[in-house]
């Protein structure tokens, strides 16, 4: 990186160390920590999209709908989410695999599963065999979003669930009064209104899936974890320019530094956001701010 | 093989009993079943231990976050974001690294570094920061009438805590630590996927589900067997914490007494 870095033999002290903390493998470490917050930044509002549609077939009138939200809720929450993000890593593979497999090959005579093997024709190969690296970066890392928006919009569908079930009954009740059918009571009284219940499970959810981020490894994305043990770990001088021990405690320690700091700015800004949407709610929270604000009235 | 043979052969194996090496072709549903069931010991044997000792921990967690002299109010404060503003895997990665240094320092702390001492250590902590913190939050919400009643009977200091404080605590607190409970269970699964080495391929129900899958090329068998474990034991605790639950309410009157909620967060 720096020009005095040509020969590693001749530093010592901290200009070993600038130039050691600036080669490449430790620029895709920091690159990592994009790619942790890219993964948040899109896996937010995917999860939220899930939980939207599980929490509303949950609400259906329509008995399969309802029990197929219902499920999959409860399943999600009963099981141990590090087996989801095991399992659906090569259940969606394999599925995406044999879609296409079904479509580009429908004159295939063998069976997909063979024993053990999995065999599909080598177009419906995901991604083809021929395309270059940077596709099947893409493609595994949609994949981990994918399992992360299906795991956590459990999560979310349950929390919205009950929001949507807090919503006072009489305003819905008097959109009804007032002629709106059930559909469009639903979308002009009920969702807009239940975000601040919403609010402190999602706040929560946030916390979660943050926190469920170094997982992204086991999912196959080279990750901030994945980085950490493989910079930390003793490198010889046959191996490396800059040879050093067994470092991995520092680099682990620095991860937990970073989450420490990133759950702590999250949970500032959700208490921001929590107290500007509950002001003017007919809720304590509410009522509360608005005795607060009132001249005269008790100081917050 | 017939299946009460293998069940012979597997059923503690995850604990060093039994056939020592693992199926490596020609899986059978019954060998999955009982492999992966085995596994299972672990994660209750986490689970209940780092619970039990984490409650201890836990009381007295939130009793320091309660308190008004800040050099016991700070360690506790301090405790509780380090373990809930992190993520237990990290946690475990940490731990595991900071265990081998410490070998070097002090060889009779070897045992941590393996994964039945040391990630319990992290299981422990963990659990009694996030209960430490549901029992500070019922703590601050025990009635002020019941304080007032307890010391107009001149009942004060240990006493009050012991006989009002606490009960009224645990009482407000238990749907809550209900889902701890589960959660905690769940969090057990991430042991043997971290930098602990599952020593002689034993290792807990996700290690051998995620065996078969590797194996097999399979995941539709072994993640729904293991998924039916799970299921199975939350409901095991819902029970078992409902029980709690009643006798801690047998005093109200029917209504209050429910059961405990399933809410909450996952994992951390």
């Amino acid at each position: 990186m720096f020009t005095f870095c040509t020969d590693p033999e001749a530093l010592d002290g901290l200009a070993w160390l600038a130039c050691y903390l600036t080669t490449g493998k430790h620029m895709a470490f920091y690159g990592a920590f994009a790619t942790v917050l890219v993964l948040l930044a899109v896996t937010a509002p995917a999860a939220l999209a899930f939980g939207l549609g599980g929490a509303m077939a949950a609400r259906s009138a329509v008995p399969p709908l309802r029990w197929l939200g219902k499920g999959y809720i409860a399943v999600v929450r009963g099981v141990p989410d590090i087996a989801f993000f095991l399992f659906f890593v090569i259940a969606l593979d394999q599925g995406f695999e044999w879609l296409r497999h079904q479509v580009k090959c429908p004159d295939w005579p063998d069976p997909v599963r063979q024993g053990t093997d999995f065999l599909v024709c080598d177009a419906a190969k995901l991604p083809l065999g021929n395309s270059p690296q940077w596709v099947h970066e893409i493609y595994g890392f949609a994949l981990a979003v994918l399992t992360f928006a299906i795991v956590f919009g459990a999560f979310a569908a349950s929390v919205l669930y009950g929001a949507m079930r807090a919503v006072p009954r009489a305003q819905v009740e008097t959109a009804e009064a007032y002629g709106m059918s059930r559909r469009q009571a639903f979308r002009r009284v009920v969702l807009p209104q239940m975000w601040s219940y919403a609010l402190p499970g999602l706040g929560n959810l946030w916390m979660v899936l943050i926190k469920a981020t170094p997982l992204l490894f086991l999912l196959g994305v080279e990750d901030i974890v994945y980085w950490a043990r493989e910079l930390g770990a003793a490198k010889t001088p046959r191996f490396s320019d800059y040879p050093h021990g067994d470092w991995r405690i520092w680099y682990f320690l620095a991860l937990l530094v970073f989450y420490l700091g990133f759950t702590r700015v999250s949970e500032i800004a959700i208490e921001r956001l929590t107290r500007r949407l509950n002001r003017g709610q007919a809720t304590a929270a509410g009522e509360s701010m608005r005795r607060a604000e009132m001249p005269g009235g008790p100081a917050a | 093989m017939s299946c009460a043979a293998t069940i012979a052969d597997y059923a503690l194996r995850a604990v060093g009993i039994g056939e020592r090496l693992l199926p490596r072709s020609d899986f059978t549903l019954c060998q999955q079943f009982t492999l992966i069931g085995s596994g299972l010991i672990w994660n209750v044997y986490f689970g209940i231990v780092a619970l039990l000792t984490g409650f201890a921990l836990a009381t007295l967690v939130a009793i320091g976050k309660a308190s008004d002299r800040r050099l016991a109010r700070k360690p506790a404060e301090w405790f509780v974001f380090v373990f809930r503003g992190s993520p237990l895997f990290i946690q475990f990665f940490f731990a595991y690294f900071a265990f081998l240094a410490l070998k070097q320092v002090a060889p009779w702390t070897e045992a941590l570094s393996s994964a039945w001492a040391g990630a319990l250590v992290v299981l422990f902590l963990n659990t009694a920061a996030y209960s430490g913190e549901i029992f500070y939050g019922a703590l601050r919400s025990v009635p002020k009438g019941d304080q007032e009643a307890a010391e107009a009977y001149g009942i004060t200091g240990w006493t009050k805590f012991r006989r009002i404080d606490w009960p009224t605590m645990l009482r407000l607190a238990w749907p809550a630590y209900t889902n701890e409970a589960i959660f905690l269970f769940h969090a057990t699964t991430l042991v043997f996927f971290t930098g602990f080495p599952a020593r002689q391929q034993q290792g807990d129900a996700l290690y051998y589900a995620n065996y078969f899958a590797d194996k097999t090329f399979n995941p539709f068998v072994p993640y729904p067997i293991l998924a039916g474990y799970f299921i199975l034991l939350t409901l095991a605790i819902i029970g078992a914490m409902g029980l709690i639950g009643r006798r801690l309410n047998r005093h109200l009157p029917g209504d209050v007494a429910r059961r405990p909620r399933f809410l909450g967060q996952v994992m951390r």
